[in-house]
């Protein structure tokens, strides 16, 4: 199996990059060592890159060349430059786009394969089905990451994407796909098939995800990662590479329990996620009853706030659109100056991709021993003083314990309603984006600043300064 | 059934096993950057990229490896930049803040260790 020494060497330095990609993974599983982790995976990486540069089949002649240094070059500087660049905030549509572009890479790279396969005769069906399967997944993921970071950056619509004879079209596509993998692998089709599949496979990538709403986006986002990797793998048997296997097999299975647990964290099946738009054309707006709401003024927030033991704050979105995590920052320094406790209760989906508050929260120089998930505070908050709830709805809405109902019952919450005095900066009444009324609103523990987050947020720092 | 290919699939699926147990002890803490990381992994297509822009001898190859190449080493090192900037964040609170800036905790902890001072002398 092994030719020359020159291949030999190249075979071990993919296993030894393998070996450390593991490694790097394994360096994630806590804050001190992610890190290093990191770096570890990015040298597996780059070896694994540099030693495929020896491959003996590469001709080197001067348009290759070109081709080489123009295509990395050009892929490096511009994305390198958006990665140092991009706000923290926008960091779902960025790892949206890096994701499209990791699987155009392995859609081009089966398209490209097959045509020397086909060129040098007959195509086993080994080389038939994985050409498929990479042009197919990979298509899908450019174009539906594409169709991600366009809803995420606000280049389009956040809302569900819905047309007349959406549903038939998206069927046509997928059995329009189906059709072309019978064409290829029992009737043998030939490069023609593969360049329609590529195009048919962009097209339903794009079907696929106009329909999902911008706060499902945390489940799509996953999805898609987990299907760049599949890509990538199914490039590694074209191209018969281990190390694309095994680095296309730890994103698939990274992004598929990520899947998973955004999934359950909004209590929503996978499939609903995807589809769940077909099904909610007759749904009515939730109708608001008018019930009695307490607000508070900064001031009187401030004092119960700084007279408090222990103050729980609760992120939401709202406090990433209003970019105000530095000023949260600031007023847990000053709560705690003060003596008081503080500490962050992080819901699983807050922000728009899972562990994204974390991120916003880490950039604003929150200490990460003072974030804490859902299950380790829950206990919590009933021995709490105070809850400030700042730009976060249906992830505190007691409905989903209490009332089965409600569209958003079953789905794990934070317990804010078992703290001693809520405080909610919202920007006024309107429901979240699950259209539902949210009960802790009207609670008798609850006051409501209502305001832009990061505004309200300046006034309570003063306010507590003065208290 | 072809060695290799069968080969390929004992590594895909045996891979896959050791992902799931592998990530599941990522807390969610972690879970952005985890999913950035493993998404520059991916970019390690790149090197089917360099084959096909290596080994190209038509116009469309020169093409799809052109894509291929300048795709792959996007996703591949702004992945890799991207999580490094983030993971850089994150920060015990004993490293962001020096004792300088927060004297509290630390005064806190020496009076700690002098109340404990007594109970070890008998």
């Amino acid at each position: 199996m092994i030719e020359s020494y020159r291949e030999a060497l190249i075979d071990l330095a993919y296993l030894v990059s393998a070996v450390a990609l593991v490694f790097g993974l394994k360096r994630m599983s806590a804050p001190r060592t992610a890190r290093s982790g990191n770096q570890i995976s990015a040298a597996a990486l780059l070896l694994a890159v540099a030693v495929t540069l020896l491959d003996p089949h590469i001709t080197w002649g001067a348009a290759n060349i070109a081709v080489l240094l123009f295509g990395i070059g050009v892929g490096t500087v511009a994305s390198v430059y958006l990665a140092r660049v991009v706000p923290m905030t926008a960091m779902p549509q960025m790892v949206a786009l890096f994701n499209g572009m990791g699987g155009g890479t392995a859609a081009v790279v089966s398209v490209a394969e097959f045509q020397r396969f086909a060129a040098s005769g007959a195509v086993s069906s080994g080389e038939a089905v994985s050409v498929a399967f990479g042009t197919t997944i990979g298509s899908i993921a450019l174009t539906g990451s594409l169709i991600a970071f366009a809803k995420l950056q606000e280049l389009m619509t956040g809302r569900p994407v819905r047309f007349r004879l959406q549903l038939p079209v998206n069927v046509a596509a997928f059995l329009g796909i189906v059709a072309l993998w019978v064409w290829l692998l029992g009737l043998a089709g030939g490069a023609t098939v593969v360049w329609l599949l590529f195009a048919l496979a962009l097209l339903f990538g794009v079907l696929l995800v106009l329909p999902v709403g911008g706060a499902d986006m945390p489940v799509v986002i996953a999805v898609l990662n987990s299907m760049t990797g599949l890509a990538a793998a199914a490039t590694g048997f074209v191209l018969d590479n281990q190390i694309l296997i095994v680095a296309g097999a730890l994103v698939g299975a990274s992004g598929s329990l990520l899947t998973v647990l955004m999934s359950r964290a909004m209590n929503r099946s996978l499939a609903n996620v995807m589809f769940g738009a077909f099904r909610m054309a007759g749904r009515a707006a939730a109708v608001a009853e008018a019930k009695p709401i307490r607000e508070i003024t900064a001031e009187d927030a401030a004092v119960l706030m700084a007279y408090a033991n222990e103050v729980i704050i609760v992120p939401g979105y709202g406090l990433a659109v209003a970019q105000a995590q530095h000023q949260v920052r600031e007023l847990a320094d000053e709560l705690e100056k003060r003596g008081v406790e503080v500490k962050f209760a992080i819901h699983p989906v807050a922000g728009r991709m899972p562990g994204h508050m974390n991120v916003l929260l880490a950039e604003a120089n929150v200490p990460y021993d003072q974030l804490f998930e859902m299950e380790q505070i829950n206990e919590e908050f009933q021995r709490a003083d105070v809850a400030l709830v700042v730009g976060a709805n249906d992830v505190v809405n007691p409905a989903a314990r209490s009332d089965p109902s409600s569209p958003i019952y079953g789905m794990p919450i934070l317990n804010v309603d078992q703290a001693r005095n809520v405080i909610v900066l919202k920007r006024s009444m309107r429901p979240g984006f699950a259209g539902i009324e949210n009960e802790l609103f009207h609670m008798p523990q609850t006051r409501m600043l209502f305001g832009d987050a990061k505004e309200s947020l300046i006034k309570l720092i003063e306010a507590v300064k003065a208290a | 059934m072809n060695q290799e290919l069968l080969l390929g699939l004992y590594v895909l699926i045996l891979t896959i096993f050791l992902g799931f147990e592998v990530i599941s002890r990522v807390p969610s803490l972690l879970h952005t950057p985890l999913m950035s990381g493993t998404n520059a992994i991916h970019g390690i297509v790149l090197l089917g990229g360099i084959l096909v822009a290596g080994t190209a001898d038509r116009p469309i190859l020169y093409l799809l490896g052109f894509l291929g190449c300048a795709l792959g080493a996007g996703n591949l090192f702004g992945g890799l930049v991207v999580t490094d900037r983030m993971l850089e964040m994150f920060k015990p609170r004993a490293e962001e803040r020096p004792a300088a800036a927060r004297p509290e905790p630390a005064g806190a902890g020496v009076q700690a260790v002098r109340e404990k001072e007594p109970v070890r002398k008998p």
